[in-house]
């Protein structure tokens, strides 16, 4: 045979795109063909270093007015000022711990209703049929444009701002822990039956146990939305608060402290989902393995 | 006194007027004593829909099912299932799998890891207690699911193809494994199985079964698993002409009734 008889793959054969895009046999030890396979750490790292290097190149060089981006050293020197100084007459860690305890004691009280009220949704048709409603309603609203209402209903304290947070977390893990409900296969709640159980005992020990990684899924989605509605929630009479300085600031045009802030709210969010994801491959080692 | 199905017949009812499904028709049958019946046939014969009327799990449209005379109400652990596979519990360690029926009947720790134990010895899973299942082999996570079944001392152990998700070898061995441990416990089994030289080698009666409507078709007794259990290896008994012979016939009336429904 020669190359006449399979001009196509002959063609194929050659190119740059082609090399890019040819799946390479493996090394021992990783499996051919697993979709995104492979550690991406240094990556990670490279891309941190590079948006940084970038961010410093375009302020060093004056591309960038200082209005519009300071350069990373004018966030950090803004940081070590705020972390000595307080802002406005608050010292930093008190604007920290007041939104924590916001956001955590939201998250808490939404896991508290939510996990119950998705399981019995799930459990329950009853229960589904009176709650599937008004949660699927409320739920793709973003909180800002019910902000209002609950200023109105509940006033410019403190209730306000944890039911915004709280009703931003409930729906995503109420919805989590419903579905969650279905994970347990047929076959472990047969088993179950077959051995004598009781509904209540297949719910406490068969279905409750394999919704325990979807719940933990859902939660670590909750609390992303619980950290997206903080700076709403604070926008209106609050005094202290990282979303409250955040917005204080650029009302200052103060734009180190702006984008200061966003970083502490993000590292903050990112450090307590590194927690969960411990706290997952501690308590469900099992997932996706079984 | 054991299980009996007597006249059992299941009918699925159908959406959008389509005339009904009939899954099961007039079902005899009797699994008493030490039998070891084992129901063979092509998917959609019933034999799952069967397994689930003696767990419990289903109700017959008509006719009725006896456990030593009474009734059968819903499942009950007089009638442990062993499934395929994705009936373990993965939050569980072998040991506590194991005890997991105990577990559900209220029975203390102490207690139920002694009668877990013992089986786990008799299913050579000692060396594992304390192994997370997902990380088991296939064939070992099935000798768990049998020694989970087991722990409740069932009248009657159903077996829902507990060896068909194995590898060949793995296969064998695993029957082996069963047969000798019906004839250490004595218990009734039901056993479901695509495979008639499983069928065969197991069985100490077969009933063949038909689809559309599912119904039993043909019985056999067989004397191959008392062969094997009386000394003589596995491999020699599933070569000798007698088990070739009956292979081909139960063969031949599979296929025909295949071309039937056809």
């Amino acid at each position: 045979m020669t190359e006449h008889s399979y001009p196509n793959t002959q063609m194929r054969k050659k190119g740059i795109l082609f090399f890019l895009m040819k799946a390479r046999a493996t090394k021992p030890g990783e499996t051919y063909g697993v979709p995104g396979q492979g550690d991406t750490l240094w990556l990670s790292l490279a891309s941190i270093v590079g948006i940084i290097f970038v961010w410093w190149l375009v302020t060093a060089m004056g591309w960038v007015k200082p209005l519009f981006l300071p350069s990373p050293q004018a966030v950090l020197a803004k940081f070590i000022q705020v972390w000595n100084e307080g802002f406005t007459n608050t010292p930093f860690i008190e604007h920290v711990g007041i939104s924590a305890a916001r956001v955590f004691g939201a998250f808490l009280l939404a896991c508290a209703v939510g996990i119950p009220l998705g399981i019995a949704m799930g459990m329950s048709p009853f229960i589904r049929g009176v709650f599937d409603p008004p949660l699927e309603f409320y739920r793709p609203i973003p909180p800002l444009a019910y902000l209002p209402l609950m200023i109105i209903w509940f006033g410019i304290g403190e209730t306000s701002k944890v039911l915004l947070i709280f009703l931003s977390v409930l729906a995503p893990v109420a919805l989590g822990a419903r579905s969650g409900v279905k994970s347990a296969a047929i076959e472990q709640i047969h088993a179950a039956y077959s051995f004598g159980a009781s509904r209540w005992q297949v719910m406490a020990q068969v279905i409750l146990p394999s919704a325990l990684p979807e719940i933990l899924t859902a939660m670590r989605i909750g609390i992303g939305f619980g950290w997206t509605t903080l700076v709403a929630a604070e926008m209106v009479a609050a005094t202290k608060g990282l979303g409250y300085m955040v917005l204080t600031a650029s009302q200052f045009l103060q734009t180190s402290t702006v984008i200061m802030g966003i970083i502490v709210i993000a590292i903050i969010a990112y450090a307590f989902d590194m927690l969960m994801r411990f706290v997952e491959r501690r308590i469900v080692p099992w997932k996706g393995r079984m | 006194m054991g299980l009996n199905i007597k006249q059992a017949s299941v009918i699925y009812p159908t959406a959008d007027g389509r005339p009904p499904v009939e899954a099961l028709r007039k079902i005899d049958l009797d699994i008493v004593n030490d039998d070891f019946v084992v129901a063979l046939g092509a998917s959609g014969c019933g034999k799952s829909t069967l397994l689930s009327l003696i767990a419990g799990f289903l109700s017959p449209s008509s006719g009725e099912i006896l456990l030593d005379g009474s009734k059968v109400q819903g499942p009950g652990a007089d009638r442990a299932v062993v499934f395929q596979k994705h009936a373990l519990m993965p939050w569980l360690n072998v040991l506590d799998n194991v005890a997991f029926g105990l577990k559900l009947q209220g029975i203390g720790e102490a207690k139920r890891y002694e009668i877990a134990r013992g089986f786990i010895k008799l299913l050579g899973l000692s060396d594992f207690e304390t192994s997370r299942v997902y990380q088991l082999s296939g064939g070992m996570q099935q000798r768990v699911g049998i020694a989970r079944a087991l722990t409740c001392d069932p009248k009657v152990l159903l077996m829902d193809e507990p060896l068909g998700a194995l590898d060949a070898l793995t296969r064998e061995k695993a029957q082996e494994l069963i047969l000798n441990i019906w004839h250490t416990t004595n218990k009734s089994v039901f056993f479901i199985t695509h495979s008639v030289e499983e069928a065969l080698f197991m069985g100490t009666k077969l009933v063949v079964m038909s689809p559309r409507p599912g119904r039993i078709a043909h019985r056999f007794d067989l004397p191959f698993s008392r062969q094997f259990l009386s000394g003589a290896p596995a491999r020699e008994v599933k070569a000798s002409r007698e088990f070739i012979e009956l292979r081909e016939e139960v063969l031949k009336i599979i296929f025909s009734d295949e071309e039937a429904a056809a």
